[in-house]
């Protein structure tokens, strides 16, 4: 190699490091959110192309994204600079490992959004970030079939029971989709709406007898459901398939279905039952982790994150709605407006009961959601008897609750130390 | 150099790898296995082997492959010896065939799930040619046979293809003088392939069959496209409480029960197909 090749050697070198330190001052925003690639892509044009300094932001599973924090953790240095997830995700991480959040200008408009984000410390742990729930949707073929008299915007259980009969019985097939599939958010149904509907309850009221009867209802309505839903993961397939007519889902996981065809679905409230109309708002936060390679940036990204600007850049990239006070304009996507009206409906409704996300069980809220989707599976797929079933699994429940020592959320009454199941 | 160090020599680089990549990694997942924070214990054992879906889950892995493999064994080998009998075109066909090799077995199962589904092109085919009014539910929890028929065919679909690119290889090493002297004596095509081809596909039928049945062992998207929560196997219980549960101390000790039920067949194999000494080609 003569003199002239190594200078460019070392030249193409330099630029090579160059180039690579350039992309480490990008802030990394490592998020559960927004993944599907249309989202994330969404969120990287729209949302995060106004953040001066640049993010790069990588949506990942539950899983790989818990993952990949504690190693870096316990590696005690990390390129993550700023965390986005639910809150759940939050609870289940110590929040020995964020960094602290107070001292920011954003008026959180919600004092249970405020209260829920210091991870049950003194200090703000996460900032809320965007906000969401769960509807049901319906295609406007399906509303002829209305029992008599029913209101779509205040439904009962039983009421919803009789349209998917009716419809069942009009079409020669069930169309009530529920999205019971691996990737399916079938458990927050059993936890924020079924459960709070009928026992005005989650983990108190789980074995109890009017935890029976929910699951009777439950029972009558899967009759009338496709029996193809423990495939389902996200209704706005079966609804744009037209396998399903009417559907419980996350608001995200319909929007595609009303934005590509506006007109031929509507979104209402979840149904009501004895108890109420259960419903639970989906929280999602960012924080930063106290590796953060650099703690100033990761501020400024999330300062930014609240900014007006940013959270109805947000709202339009991921249909999650915004956690201050903005005023929404007027051009917003289908998918927005519909939920967005369903979920007024159903939070301003003189029945409302609205049920918070799991809280406090830190590392166990796998264990808690999947004690609803085992009395799930054994009492509507394999057809084991109730009673004995929630006996069972109360037993499991219980034990979460001791070795978590979580108090009670609302719907349940508030408890001392950890939630008694009774 | 010494001549009798060069073989050492030459495995060393894998050695290494698979000692930093492989061994070192189960040690740490064995280890994981076997702690809960406070010292040895077999709570994670327990825990996994007394939920009420374990007994459920290692019943559908073993019978999916107790039905997958031995179809794929005989497909394979009738593929094989079609492609080792063509003139033209064998190359071309060898690659059509292994196509799904190069598939990711989500997409595989997904590509399925398309298939099979409400909306799939099975009902759209079956609609259109008018030999149902409807669309049929193939994958639901009232037709469990179903479910199973259609994860058995999508991993037949996707995973023979690397048993009979062993035996491909296998029968090309058979040395055509056997076959000729075989012709000579009049032995038929079956009795040719009965005699000749089996015995001596031997050593390859050993590595087919391991590889296949360890795999088998492992199969998780497919099933997971497929069957979603109506068919559990032992793979998406790891995952669940790897991934779902957090809880990596249970996950890490069904995965060595699955190591261990692999070791067992892989033993088995090797003991069943074992190739005599002095008998080798």
């Amino acid at each position: 190699m003569n003199l002239k090749s190594k200078l460019a050697f070392a030249a193409s070198g330099i630029a090579l490091l160059c180039s690579v330190s350039a992309a480490q001052a990008e802030v990394l925003f490592w998020s559960t959110q927004a993944r599907p690639a249309e989202e994330a892509q969404a969120m990287r044009q729209q949302v995060l192309s106004g953040f001066g300094p640049g993010v790069d932001y990588q949506p990942n599973e539950e899983g790989p994204w818990l993952t990949r924090l504690q190693a870096e953790g316990q590696a005690g240095s990390g390129s993550i600079g700023v965390l986005g997830a639910l809150h759940g995700n939050f609870s289940a991480i110590d929040p020995e490992t964020l960094v602290d959040l107070d001292g920011f200008d954003a008026a959180i408009s919600s004092e249970t959004f405020a209260s829920l984000a210091k991870l049950g410390t003194d200090t703000m742990q996460y900032m809320p970030w965007m906000q969401a729930s769960y509807i049901m949707a319906a295609n406007k073929e399906a509303l002829e079939y209305l029992p008599d008299g029913a209101d779509i915007d205040a439904l009962t259980y039983d009421q919803l029971i009789a349209w998917a009969a009716n419809v069942h019985e009009a079409e020669g097939s069930p169309k009530f989709g529920f999205p019971a599939g691996p990737k399916g958010l079938k458990h927050r149904f059993f936890q924020g709406y079924l459960y709070p509907s009928y026992t005005n309850g989650v983990v108190r009221t789980f074995a109890s007898a009017e935890a029976v009867t929910a699951w009777e209802k439950f029972r009558e309505l899967w009759e009338h459901t496709n029996p193809a839903s423990t495939n389902f993961a996200f209704m706005q397939e079966q609804l744009l398939s037209g396998d399903a007519w009417i559907v419980f889902d996350h608001t995200s996981r319909l929007a595609q279905a009303f934005n590509e065809r506006p007109d031929d679905f509507v979104a209402f409230p979840a149904p009501a039952g004895p108890a109420g109309r259960g419903f639970m708002p989906v929280l999602a936060g960012v924080a930063i982790p106290e590796t953060a390679p650099d703690k100033d940036e990761a501020r400024a990204l999330v300062e930014y994150m609240l900014t007006p600007e940013a959270q109805i850049a947000t709202l339009r990239a991921t249909s999650f709605f915004p956690v201050i006070d903005v005023d929404l304009p007027d051009d917003l996507p289908p998918a927005v407006k519909a939920a967005g009206d369903a979920v007024a409906k159903m939070s301003s409704a003189e029945d409302a009961n609205p049920g918070l996300l799991p809280s406090g069980l830190g590392e166990k809220s796998g264990d808690f959601s999947r004690v609803y989707n085992d009395t799930f599976e054994r009492i509507i797929l394999a057809g084991q008897p109730i009673e004995q079933v929630l006996e069972d699994q109360k037993a499991t429940l219980q034990r979460i609750m001791d070795e978590t020592g979580a108090p009670c959320w609302a719907p349940d009454a508030p408890s001392e130390g950890a939630c008694p199941v009774e | 150099m010494d001549a009798r160090l060069l073989p050492y020599l030459l495995i060393l680089p894998v050695t290494l790898f698979l000692g930093v990549f492989f061994l070192y990694p189960f040690f740490l997942v064995a280890q994981q296995a076997f702690t809960t924070g406070a010292g040895f214990t077999l709570d994670n054992f327990r825990d996994v082997v007394s939920y009420w879906k374990f007994p459920i889950s290692l019943k559908n892995t073993f019978l999916l492959a107790l039905c997958v493999v031995p179809i794929q064994l005989a497909l394979s080998l009738l593929m094989a010896t079609m492609v080792s009998r063509m003139e033209k075109g064998r190359d071309l066909v060898l690659y059509v065939w292994t196509i799904p090799l190069g598939i990711s077995d989500l997409a595989a199962g997904i590509i399925w799930l398309a298939i099979f589904e409400q909306s799939g092109f099975l009902n759209s085919m079956m609609t259109g040619l008018g030999l149902a009014d409807q669309p049929v539910n193939f994958l639901s929890y009232q037709n469990p046979l179903m479910v199973f028929v259609a994860i058995m065919l999508a991993e037949i679909w996707r995973a023979t293809a690397i048993m009979l690119v062993i035996i491909v290889a296998g029968i090309g090493l058979i040395p055509k003088e056997y076959y000729e002297a075989a012709e000579v004596f009049g032995a038929s095509p079956w009795q040719r392939f009965l005699r000749v081809t089996l015995p001596l596909l031997r050593p390859s039928l050993q590595t087919a069959l391991i590889l296949r049945v360890v795999l088998a062992f492992e199969v998780f998207a497919v099933v997971a496209a497929l069957g979603g929560t109506l068919f559990p196997v032992l793979m998406g219980e790891i995952y669940a409480y790897q991934f779902d549960l957090q809880n990596g101390g249970a996950a890490a000790a069904l995965a060595l029960i699955v190591l261990a039920i692999s070791l067992a067949f892989t033993l088995i194999i090797l003991r069943a197909l074992r190739v005599p000494k002095g008998a080798t080609i």
